[in-house]
């Protein structure tokens, strides 16, 4: 008999198949940035000028992305821990629309609420022409990822009894909210926040829309590179995204491992 | 640890779901002070909800009133209600070690850091969890988070303590053991105690009075050996033990008797419209066949380690359960004498007033 683990030779090729297809236009895009003439191929020599001229041009863009995606959590944070706090109590048929309404912008294209919020907010010039307006389009848009998942932790039973006991110890409101249910659904928080950056970091529709020549994102400038330069320079954007972005996100996710074992309900 | 003595009256309570549904009906109950209460009864009886309107998690209806000693804390959250209370699955804050959890109520009071740590010790001595202070919820095994929870709900001094079905999520063998354990600390802690649970073993070694509930009131309440012994509600009866359901004919409910075989056993008259009576299997007693007995045959006999489980069969009667001792020489297709004492015998129904 064949354990599970014990993988079939025709499954593991076909494992091996789609994941040399998944790997094949990373590693040609990534090798497209260091070549020195892509049409004429390996042949033309390795080099790293393509990295330093999108560095010189767009090295604003990687900071402005990383800074947009950590504001942009902080924001889902303030505002949707007790906003999902909120909707897992409320049993109205109000807070069950409400939600409904928070995860219309996942659905909706990115350009159709970006051109909302033109309509209604771009008359404000100081906000327009911010970053702050495009900061506004990531949380409209990531909001319902943080409000869903940590929604769902706040939700379980167990959360209901910790909330009785600490209300049977005596805890007002703010005591336990912030000494008891947050830290219990602290692993949610921390995947909520992690799913946030990453959506913030490669979000493109809206910012698209949104940003302005001095309020430009990654993405953006990346779209802006691929139109208006050289391919190779397009392909060294994207290895600059990887080097920069890659480290970032799995540092945040083995932050959110430690947290999670050292705090594990 | 000395703790208050508080009483607990509750008057006329009733509490009524938005829905229409009637969790309670209009009840009273006095718990003495010092005493340890248990609500019994099936799911859905209305025990947890009683035990919800105690703790201040719900609010009764209008025209309830709840008594803690001479303060009236009906209308109190359970925030200020000065309650304990260990829930089903314990509740304890995973995030937090042994000693915070149990400390938490004082940390939340302001009390001295020196006074915690005195008391947390204290408590620590008294559940038995010394050398696991430092541990997280999820280090501890399931009596060590009873005794965690139960020591966390006594730590603020509650005038009152609340236990919600505090030993269902042990195994079988575990809740034996714990139940002795509980009874022993309540007994140390000498404080007033509502216990709710479904498990009749679990209340009468627990509690020292029990109030058997059924479809959101209080059948009866009294102290277990009476409710076993003198039920004064088939519901009682049939909950709190097995019974045995023997037939009356009309002829035998003219005559005020209950035919057994060739016997018949006299019965009040006031169970003239009692179709069938109860009867505990350990109420019957087995003996040689003999002409001023019962005759019954034994059909079944099922050895269940320290005691053994006889079905009798005897004329116009369903099949009957016997309980005897494990040495008993009965075995299926004797012929058995069976003597009944006629005081052991119970109404099947209620005696309307």
């Amino acid at each position: 008999m064949r354990t599970p683990r014990q993988a079939s030779p025709a499954l593991l090729a076909l494992t091996a198949l789609v994941a040399l297809f998944m790997l094949a236009p990373m590693a040609m895009s990534v090798l497209a940035g260091l070549l020195n003439n892509y049409s004429r191929g390996l042949k033309s020599g390795l080099t790293t000028r393509w990295l330093v001229e999108v560095w010189d041009t767009y090295g604003g863009t990687v900071l402005a992305s990383l800074g947009l995606a950590g504001a942009c959590v902080l924001a889902c944070l303030l505002l949707g821990v007790p906003c999902a706090y909120a909707l897992a109590r409320s049993r109205s048929r109000w807070a069950r629309l409400f939600e409904e309404l928070l995860t219309l912008p996942v659905a909706v294209p990115g350009l159709a609420s970006a051109l909302a919020l033109i309509l209604t907010y771009g008359a404000w010039q100081g906000l327009r022409q911010s970053y702050g307006f495009v900061l506004i389009g990531h949380i409209v848009f990531t909001l319902p990822f943080m409000v869903r998942t940590v929604g769902a932790a706040f939700q379980r039973d167990e959360l209901r009894s910790l909330e009785e006991a600490a209300r049977s110890l005596g805890a007002r409101f703010d005591q336990r909210f912030l000494g008891v249910l947050v830290p219990a659904v602290l692993p949610a928080i921390v995947s909520g926040c992690l799913m946030v950056f990453t959506l913030s970091v490669g979000e493109f529709n809206l910012t698209w829309m949104l940003h302005t020549p001095l309020t430009r994102t990654l993405p953006v400038g990346l779209a802006d590179s691929y139109a208006s330069m050289r391919l190779e320079v397009g392909s060294a954007y994207t290895l600059v995204f990887l080097l920069v972005i890659l480290p970032v996100l799995w540092g945040l996710q083995g932050l959110g491992r430690l947290m999670e074992k050292h705090l594990g309900t | 640890m000395e703790l208050e003595r508080t009483r607990v009256d509750i008057v006329q309570c009733a509490k009524t779901y938005p829905d229409g549904t009637r969790g309670l009906h209009p009840t009273t109950l006095h718990i003495e002070p010092g005493e340890v209460l248990a609500l019994l009864g099936p799911s859905g009886c209305g025990k947890t909800t009683l035990l919800r309107l105690i703790a201040g998690l719900e609010l009764p209806d209008e025209g309830s009133r709840l008594l803690f000693g001479d303060t009236d804390v009906t209308r109190l959250p359970i925030e200020q209600r000065g309650v304990g209370m260990v829930f089903q699955h314990y509740a304890l804050f995973p995030h937090m070690t042994v000693a915070a959890n149990i400390g938490y109520g004082l940390r939340l009071r302001g009390a001295p850091v020196a006074e915690q740590r005195r008391v947390v010790g204290e408590l620590v001595d008294l559940v038995r969890l010394n050398g696991l202070e430092h541990r997280r919820p999820a280090e501890l095994s399931g009596g060590q988070r009873q005794r965690v929870a139960l020591a966390r709900a006594v730590a603020v001094r509650p005038r009152v303590l609340l236990l919600d079905e505090p030993l269902t999520a042990l195994d079988a063998k575990l809740k034996e053991q714990l139940r002795d354990e509980l009874a022993e600390l309540l007994r140390r802690l000498h404080i007033t105690a509502v216990h709710v649970t479904h498990d009749q073993q679990e209340a009468l070694a627990i509690a020292d009075r029990l109030a058997v509930m059924q479809a959101g009131r209080i059948v009866q309440v009294g102290d277990g050996e009476t409710l076993y012994r003198r039920p004064e509600h088939p519901f009682v009866a049939t909950f709190l033990g097995r019974v045995n359901r023997l037939q009356r004919d009309e002829d035998a409910r003219r005559r005020h008797v209950l035919k057994l075989g060739r016997i018949e056993l006299p019965c009040p008259p006031v169970w003239g419209d009692q179709p069938q009576l109860l009867l505990r299997p350990e109420d019957i007693e087995l003996c040689e066949a003999r002409p001023d007995v019962a005759e019954a045959q034994v059909m079944q006999r099922r050895f269940l380690g320290e005691r053994v489980q006889l079905s009798l069969s005897l004329p116009h009667q369903p099949l009957i359960s016997v309980d005897v001792d494990r040495d008993h020489p009965a075995r299926a297709g004797d012929t058995v004498g069976v003597r009944v004492a006629p005081q052991c015998l119970m109404p099947a129904e209620a005696i309307s007033a």
